[in-house]
């Protein structure tokens, strides 16, 4: 039943996950995701600022700041988020709520709910060891079936893959 | 006729097609899946979608803002 062939002919594609805030946390789930969903064997790989991701209760949170380009819409028009504002305290938490309560709104879906979708859609998840230790993490507080390796274990895997991101 | 029917109305990228998958693998063969959705992206990325997993996109068409799609399982 099980086409041994077609697997060996498989498209794949790895991404290098490094950055965790809210808003950043959405492009590799994405379209890991999605490559999963279109067959794609892919291998998501968590480094530094981007291995808080795994763990098993996430708070992500977003910051307006350094963004000059931010807009968010507002009363049928947009207004931009100036440094400033994200300078004062209390802003980043309260952008991140703005952030998630439009995303739920517009029916986009959770982060929770892309990793959910990525473990099950067996995309293979590898946790950077040197980020563990330089953050001093602890692989028990990551979810269940992260793989953990270095850059020889992603470097292994980018040379078979037809797709690499960086992101 | 479909042989199931996906609600993905009010979802957004890419929930359509997550969900599209999990529901396609449920089932077997020449089987047919009937997927509403309002989202507009949906329309390029269900044919990207069919194209790539060899899975038939029999119908696109849309009704209001309601786009409806009928897949056949490879």
């Amino acid at each position: 039943m099980l086409d041994t062939s077609d697997m060996d002919n498989a498209k794949s594609m790895s991404i290098i996950v490094t950055k965790g805030s809210l808003d950043w946390a959405y492009p590799p789930f994405i379209l890991g995701t999605t490559a999963a969903a279109m067959d794609v064997d892919v291998t998501m790989f968590f480094t530094f600022y981007g291995l808080p991701l795994l763990k098993k209760e996430l708070d992500l949170k977003f910051t307006p700041l350094g963004n000059a380009a931010m807009e968010m819409p507002m009363m049928g028009g947009h207004i931009a988020m100036p440094n400033i504002v994200g300078m004062l305290p209390g802003v980043g938490g309260m952008a991140g709520k703005m952030m998630k309560n439009l995303m739920k709104k517009k029916g986009v879906a959770s982060i929770e709910d892309l990793r959910e979708a990525a473990v099950e859609s067996d995309v293979r998840i590898i946790a950077c060891q040197m980020t563990l230790d330089l953050f001093e993490y602890d692989v028990n507080d990551m979810i269940d079936g992260v793989e953990l390796g270095g850059a020889a274990t992603y470097m292994e895997t980018a040379l078979k893959s037809d797709i690499n991101l960086f992101i | 006729m479909a042989d199931q029917m996906l609600d993905a109305k009010g979802l957004n990228c890419p929930l359509p097609i997550l969900k599209a998958k999990k529901a396609l693998k449920g089932m077997t063969a020449g089987q047919v899946l009937a997927i509403e959705a309002t989202d507009p992206g949906s329309v390029a990325d269900f044919a990207a979608f069919c194209s790539q997993t060899g899975n038939e996109l029999l119908s696109q068409s849309s009704e209001g803002d309601v786009y409806k799609f009928e897949i056949k399982r490879s």
